[in-house]
């Protein structure tokens, strides 16, 4: 079921705060974040997020047709390490 | 055979079923466009007059994204998701499901025909695809 209209997009708010002080003051630096669920909001773009995966940060430098998707789907949290040994067949789909 | 907008044929069906044939119309748009242009749904399509065909062209064109249009569109949104790297696009690139469905049975669709890519057994078998590597 998709969110509710009235409520808006969903942004984390800490974050939202953490990033117009920086717009407001002109600055650009990597900001770490676990909130993998907030919208991108058009106020991020041209910054770089360093996401959380799980594991690891993941650095995302955020352009313009990235608004409107959550910071989450840029940070993979499987790795996929293939079947079996690699055969000819695996190989050659890479 | 009557033609709608250029190339698309529908048979001797009524209008509202041949009208599906169009890639982009679907039950749900068919029955209203023939609502639309004042037609009579259980008509068969070959019985239209050119009026008819015209109308519904005329229609088509102004409210519908249909064939090619459509097509170009689908086609663009996937390549934007792709550009941009996100989980979606990544899903679109390996031919994976894109919508979190399971991939450890079915997902044929996908994943077209199956390759098996079982482990490799025996001593020879192993050294052969160590070769290969």
């Amino acid at each position: 079921m998709s969110r509710s209209l009235k409520k808006g997009p969903y942004v984390d708010e800490k974050l939202l705060k953490k990033v117009e002080r920086m717009n407001t003051s002109g600055q650009k630096r990597v900001i770490k974040t676990w909130a993998r669920s907030s919208m991108i909001a058009p106020e991020f773009v041209g910054h770089t997020f360093a996401i959380h995966n799980g594991k690891n940060f993941v650095s995302v430098f955020v352009t313009e047709n990235m608004v409107g998707h959550r910071l989450g789907e840029f940070s993979p949290t499987r790795t996929f390490r293939r079947h079996g040994s690699a055969t000819d067949k695996t190989v050659s789909l890479k | 055979m009557p033609r709608v907008l250029g190339i698309d044929i529908p048979g001797f069906k009524r209008v509202d079923y041949a009208l599906r044939y169009i890639h982009g119309i679907g039950p749900r748009s068919a029955r209203d466009l023939v609502r639309k242009a004042g037609i009579d749904p259980a008509k068969k399509a070959n019985d239209l007059a050119d009026e008819e065909v015209t109308k519904l062209a005329q229609i088509l064109q102004q409210d519908y994204r249909v064939e090619g249009d459509l097509r170009r569109e689908v086609s663009q949104n996937i390549r934007r998701i792709v550009s941009i790297g996100s989980y979606r696009g990544l899903r679109h690139r390996r031919g994976l499901p894109v919508r979190g469905q399971r991939t450890s049975t079915n997902a044929r669709t996908r994943k077209g025909p199956r390759r098996t890519v079982g482990a490799v057994r025996g001593k020879e078998a192993r050294s052969a695809a160590k070769q290969a590597k």
